[in-house]
């Protein structure tokens, strides 16, 4: 091959896989927006409250939804109700026990049953390991994702950064009992089911 | 706490004895009362909340460019229902207290 035409080729081929390649989306928000919302129902009202402290990575390529894969963390001690009492016995050993479980994670290896719902917008499956009081197990997420193009150079009000924001929203319910919970204890007062609600923002800055 | 004495009838009276309340029993059943009229009223004044109580409220906002809503807590004390009800047991107990160990009008000797 000319060697003119090899050098064209391979520049190519280099500016196609980097517009091409999936891009890493930084989930530690610099706005502290992310949180991931509890819900179990209680006796006198719904026990509701928020873990704040997100962070992890997801890999995205809009061209390509269903290889997305990535680790959301979130640090136990970041769990909170309204009530100080209350919050001081969700972090105890007898629930969450954040002392000896610093962190919940949820893993995610691929997107299942991947649909177009909008302009960047998708509707998915995530399909992982969940992991709460050290206990792991599969779980499958319903996940919806907004891929907001040249938007975080814009949120962070300097829009001469460019970059793009991956918005992942979802709802899932898990069983406390299937983590150690609580097993089969209280189930008259706190619900068995908790329900999870997330809305998450990740940032990739132009690079 | 010994109770002060209560009148009795004299044994020359020839009319049955005036009732009287010992005065810490009127004092501790006006306190019983304003107790639970005091809890009442913040619970009310506060927003009439019918769950627990809070210590800090959740506050909701979004976010104008992902338009995620978000939770953001406010430190100040909402009382609940909890509240409400603890304070008018403590309320009810004090008042009652005051009807403990009263002693009935002896009647006068025949």
């Amino acid at each position: 091959m000319n060697p003119m035409l090899r050098t064209i080729a391979f520049a190519g081929f280099t500016i196609v896989s980097a517009v091409a390649a999936p891009k890493a989306y930084d989930f530690k928000d610099p706005k502290g927006v992310n949180a991931i919302q509890f819900t179990l129902d209680s006796v006198l009202e719904p026990i509701v409250g928020t873990a704040s402290a997100v962070e992890g990575k997801v890999t995205f390529d809009p061209a390509d939804v269903a290889a997305s894969q990535g680790r959301i963390e979130v640090a136990s001690a970041s769990l909170k109700v309204p009530n100080d009492k209350m919050t001081e016995h969700l972090l105890g050993a007898d629930w969450i026990d954040a002392g000896k479980h610093e962190d919940i994670s949820f893993e995610f290896t691929k997107l299942e049953s991947v649909k177009s719902i909008g302009d960047g917008k998708w509707s998915a499956l995530a399909a992982g390991k969940f992991t709460l009081k050290g206990v792991s197990k599969e779980v499958l997420v319903p996940v919806t994702l907004s891929h907001l193009e040249g938007a975080y150079g814009k949120r962070v009000n300097k829009p001469e950064l460019g970059g793009d924001l991956l918005v992942v929203r979802g709802v899932f319910t898990l069983l406390r009992s299937d983590f150690g919970i609580q097993p089969g204890k209280n189930e008259d007062k706190v619900a068995p089911a908790i329900q999870l609600t997330f809305a998450l923002v990740g940032g990739a800055p132009k690079a | 706490m010994p109770s002060a004495p209560e009148s009795t009838p004299s044994a020359d009276s020839p009319l049955p004895p005036e009732k009287t309340i010992a005065a810490w029993r009127i004092l501790l059943r006006g306190a019983g009362a304003f107790l639970m009229l005091y809890i009442f009223c913040v619970w009310a004044a506060k927003g009439y909340h019918q769950g627990w109580s809070q210590n800090q409220v959740p506050v909701k906002q979004v976010d104008p460019i992902t338009e995620i809503e978000f939770v953001t807590y406010e430190k100040r004390f909402v009382p609940g229902l909890d509240y409400l009800v603890g304070g008018l047991i403590a309320g009810t107990v004090i008042f009652s207290a005051t009807f403990l160990g009263r002693r009935g009008p002896k009647t006068g000797r025949t």
